[in-house]
């Protein structure tokens, strides 16, 4: 890191006490969120980012393998590569950054003010308070303890993403013998990882009928190396009391339930989890930002931003994602609305909540009392979620993208839109998947010209 | 990967790797050489398509013992892709070096690695313990 960035420490000039935009999160969302505020026009030192861990880049610097940046710089990047470029953007704008500091609590006052409680080991804990709130925490993997998975609880049980901590970041291997459960995309990144360092990958079993993971990663991680996939196969249980000494799998029915007979004993003494991500959402629920079951992230606007105004959310606390070039897109786009709310002076005139879970403006924000007309968007038929979930006409952008999941694998359907009840956009898929995020384009001028619009839906229909 | 006799040539069903998406490559090579790669959506899926049938290649991306580092490892990676069966030589190789810090990002942390003629570099920065 360079001499512009101002480490833990520092806060004894006050010079931290008050910022326009306080970014919770120093991955990738977090650094692409602040280049692109400041990009927009918010003086550098009146953007502050928070970073828990030691470094910035986040979740990237374990990320050892390339494939990062396709779309962004039309190269092929490493995660730590890819994380270097936005760090260096962050360096050169002067943007201050508080590393190995913990946002304990946000608060979102009656005045507009967002007030929060940060700590760290040289100035214990203490108060800063902003304008905007860029939400950029990021997501956790999750653990043993949600999986169900009876047994002791012997050393040799990872989550993926720690053993790629141990294997990338500390240079040590978590074990010889592995089994891995879940294909999600670290499980299949790690699979090939802990390959070419020696041990031998025994199996990938997947509870699901498909892989929760990129193809390219299933090429390239296990049918190359020759690992096996198990689909519809779980672990129903761990042997070992100390280390572990194996696992059983068996297959599973249509309810995800083992049958019967179908067991195998796998020795082994390393099982890795790759179960999924959770978006991190504490502090957001904490301060009341309404949630949405389907992502376990903020429930946003066109903007980015949450019920709560002058709030904004981006990156993998919003909704996981598979590749960081979205991560990177969606968040400049928060960044960007982050930066016009504080120009536009908002906050001063925002009262604390703009409206509920269901996308109905109770209170009314930055139009001076008026209330902007909504259109809700809902995902329906075949569709899990969408993100955002409303729209703002006077907010829009020229394009407005719509990212969402499938809830399933579907093999030659239509992606439907409506405009309220009417059929708008038709697009033939060859294949959707619940691993593989997807996306579509509106165009505000069709948002326009539709009479009385309120409610755009998306939907799967057959062909 | 399937494979089925066409009219004239034979087809290989390959998923790109190049890029996430993930196109499915239909490649067919005819008994002259010749190969024709279809489905994919940019140049490097028809390079992908190619090259796999011919002579397959990756990237090989790995970590690397630092020497005096705040760091115990960096991450490395080869500069271009190396043939598939390369693999397994490369990574003996990297295992058996340490680099002194400080590194910098695209530093050549071990040259032309195992006789491929590609470099292998630093990926990330690491700086020198006080």
């Amino acid at each position: 890191m360079g001499d512009g960035i101002c480490r833990d420490g520092g806060m004894r000039g006050n010079m931290f006490e008050k910022a326009d935009i306080v970014i919770v999160g120093g991955g990738p969302a977090g650094l692409a969120a602040a280049a692109a505020a400041c990009a927009e026009g918010i003086e550098a030192g009146r953007i502050l980012i928070i970073e828990r861990g030691g470094e910035l880049g986040g979740i990237l610097n374990q990320c050892i393998h390339n494939g990062f940046g396709l779309h962004t710089f039309k190269e092929e990047l490493t995660g730590p590569e890819y994380a270097a470029r936005y760090i260096g953007q962050v360096e050169e704008m002067g943007i201050p950054c508080l590393i190995d500091s913990i946002v304990a609590d946000i608060r979102a006052d009656a005045d507009g003010k967002k007030r929060m409680t940060v700590m760290n080991r040289t100035e214990g804990l203490f108060e800063i308070e902003a304008g905007a709130v860029i939400l950029a925490m990021g997501c956790r993997e999750r653990p043993r303890g949600a999986l169900n998975i009876p047994g002791y609880r012997p050393a040799g049980i990872y989550s993926a993403g720690t053993a790629q901590h141990y294997v990338n970041i500390e240079g040590r291997m978590p074990g010889k013998e592995v089994v891995i459960l879940g294909s999600g995309d670290i499980g299949l990144i790690m699979a090939r990882r802990m390959t070419l360092e020696g041990a031998k990958v025994k199996l990938v079993a997947e509870l699901m009928p498909y892989s929760g993971g990129l193809k390219r990663n299933i090429v390239q991680c296990l049918d190359d190396y020759g690992i096996p996939l198990k689909l519809s196969h779980t672990v129903v249980d761990i042997d070992g009391k100390e280390r572990v000494r194996g696992v059983t799998v068996a297959k599973v029915d249509e309810n995800r339930r083992p049958v019967p007979g179908t067991e195998e004993y796998i020795s082994c003494d390393t099982l890795l989890l790759s179960c999924g991500l959770i978006p991190e959402n504490e502090l957001s629920a904490g301060m009341g930002v309404d949630l949405n079951p389907a992502t376990s992230g903020p429930i946003v606007n066109e903007s980015m931003e949450t019920n709560i105004t002058g709030v904004f959310a981006c990156g993998n606390v919003l909704h996981v994602h598979d590749l960081v070039d979205y991560v990177s897109e969606e968040a400049a786009n928060a960044g960007r609305h982050a930066a016009a709310y504080i120009q536009s002076g908002a906050e001063g005139k925002a009262g604390k909540v703009r409206g509920d879970a269901t996308g109905t403006d109770r209170i009314g924000s930055v139009e001076k009392g008026t209330i902007p007309r909504e259109i809700k968007v809902k995902a329906a038929n075949g569709i899990r979620y969408t993100v955002p979930s409303r729209i703002r006409l006077i907010h829009m952008q020229e394009e407005q993208l719509i990212r969402f999941r499938v809830k399933d694998i579907y093999k030659d359907v239509c992606l439907t839109v409506y405009f309220n009840d009417t059929v708008v956009m038709q697009l033939h898929k060859k294949i959707m998947a619940p691993g593989e995020m997807e996306q579509i384009k509106l165009k505000k001028r069709k948002l326009e010209e539709f009479e009385g619009l309120n409610e755009i839906t998306l939907c799967i229909e057959k062909r | 990967m399937s494979e089925k006799k066409g009219v004239n040539g034979e087809r290989t069903e390959l998923t790109c790797i190049r890029c996430p998406i993930g196109c499915m490559l239909t490649v067919t090579s005819y008994p002259g050489g010749e190969v024709h790669v279809e489905g994919n959506t940019c140049a490097r899926g028809e390079e992908y398509g190619r090259k796999e049938l011919t002579n397959p290649t990756r990237i090989v991306t790995t970590i690397v013992k630092v020497r005096n580092g705040k760091r115990p490892v960096v991450s490395v990676k080869t500069k271009g892709d190396i043939p598939k069966g390369k693999i397994e030589d490369c990574m003996k190789l990297l295992k058996g070096i340490e680099v002194e810090a400080p590194v910098r990002l695209g530093d050549v942390v071990l040259a032309d690695v195992g006789g491929t003629g590609v470099d292998v570099t630093a990926t990330k920065s690491v700086e020198r313990k006080n």
